[in-house]
């Protein structure tokens, strides 16, 4: 016990000093509990994250968007593949991380269960849902844990183009025709909320934050992130000439900030408990996936495996002519 | 006499600080993975240049041949859309 407690006081006085905790360096069980869960479900957002998005690569309105598009959604599923790697670092395994997501033990973020009903949304989602990302992720990137905050360096440099690529759509589609104007603003209208809500719940509703702050895992709170991306982000919309879907957003030239309005942490709870609009379809859609691409999986071991047979075989057995 | 030749040959990765990943310094012949990691300590951090190391042996490096660099990278030269530069943001909008 004694012991113990010097070890975290130690922990704690290493980090206070911003230095990285690496994989084999001792750590308390809550830190390691901690890392893995966030690790682990950033990655499995990555990967649910494809869904969405690759509803439309095969209606994408032109060869250019939707090579981009394609380019997109391979990168996220690089950056799952960075961060289930970051999170094996502590060892838990891969399998048993896909497979919890598989079977709906493991969350993701909640905004991908939402539909993307046109090519607006392929706008929206580039604009506001990996805008509000990087500003999660380019904190994340200062994060104490060594392989996360570098997996993360390397996501923030690819997620630049994610976000600019929609707002270019956006840019576009507000500058078209009425018609296109008002899909925009529709896509706007429906992922505004959502988007906001993917910074996760108030700071007075979230007890984990205090201990993930002190730890530094997280370096600001879900309350200062979702502000930043607030101010960041109505400008960019006033620009196109998009109006923000809230009644009471306004300058505070006191504070320097916008203030906006309450936010419906009822949907936010149902969406994660399983009933947003889209959990099961997502869920469904990931299984469906993961079960046909077994054949892949198979050929590649099976294939490997003989490769090896094939190797270690003396030659005479390699060569019909000596049979 | 012994033949230090025939001691397989180990690659020698260093961590320079925690928080940066282990970078590649050089290689070392030693009969095991133990002496390897003493000679790489001796050898290679020798002025405070590392607080980590890996030894790995060379034989288990898999490496692309020079002669695929064409097929293997020139791929992604003509997709420059998945770079940041490719799309026009005005400068009004600030930075994204």
């Amino acid at each position: 016990m004694g012991e113990e407690f010097s070890l975290e006081h130690r922990f704690q006085a290493y980090i206070d000093a911003e230095n990285k905790i690496e994989p084999k360096d001792w750590m308390p069980e809550n830190y390691r509990k901690t890392i893995v869960r966030q690790m682990s479900q950033h990655a499995h957002s990555e990967v649910v994250g494809m869904l969405p998005e690759a509803n439309w690569i095969t209606r994408a309105p032109s060869l250019r968007s939707k090579l981009i598009l394609l380019a997109k959604v391979q990168d996220e599923g690089g950056h799952g593949l960075y961060l289930y790697s970051a999170a094996e670092t502590l060892g838990v395994s891969r399998e048993q991380m896909i497979d919890d997501l598989l079977q709906g033990k493991a969350k993701y973020s909640s905004i991908f269960n939402y539909p993307t009903l046109n090519w607006a949304d392929m706008g929206a989602i580039g604009w506001l849902v990996d805008g509000a990302a990087i500003a999660n992720q380019v904190m994340l990137c200062r994060t104490s844990y060594g392989p996360y905050a570098r997996a993360m360096v390397r996501i923030c440099k690819e997620e630049s183009f994610h976000q600019r690529q929609g707002y270019e759509i956006m840019m576009h589609m507000a500058a078209g025709t009425p018609e296109q104007k008002a899909m925009a603003q529709d896509a706007l209208n429906r992922w505004w909320w959502p988007a906001l809500m993917m910074f996760g719940p108030a700071d007075a509703a979230s007890p984990n934050t205090a201990q993930s702050m002190a730890w530094k895992i997280k370096r600001k709170t879900n309350d200062e992130l979702r502000q930043e991306f607030v101010d960041k982000t109505v400008p960019q919309a006033t620009f196109i000439g998009l109006t923000v879907p809230d009644s009471h957003l306004k300058w505070n030239e006191v504070t320097g900030h916008y203030d906006f309005g309450p936010i419906d942490w009822e949907e936010f709870t149902q969406v994660v408990k399983g009933n947003g609009p889209c959990n099961k379809e997502r869920l469904a859609a990931r299984n469906k996936a993961h079960q046909e691409g077994q054949w892949v999986r198979d050929a590649a071991t099976a294939f490997a495996k003989k490769q090896q047979a094939r190797a270690a075989a003396p030659v005479s057995a390699t060569n019909p002519s000596a049979a | 006499m012994t033949q230090p030749d025939t001691w397989p040959l180990w690659e020698v990765f260093v961590r320079s600080k925690n928080g940066l990943a282990h970078k590649h310094s050089g290689s070392l012949h030693a009969p095991d993975a133990e002496t390897a990691l003493k000679s790489a300590r001796d050898v290679y951090t020798r002025r405070s240049e590392g607080i980590s190391i890996w030894v790995l042996p060379s034989s288990s490096i898999v490496a692309s041949s020079p002669d695929e660099k064409e097929p293997l990278f020139a791929p992604s030269d003509d997709k420059p859309y998945r770079h940041p530069t490719f799309y026009d943001i005005p400068d009004e909008v600030g930075h994204m």
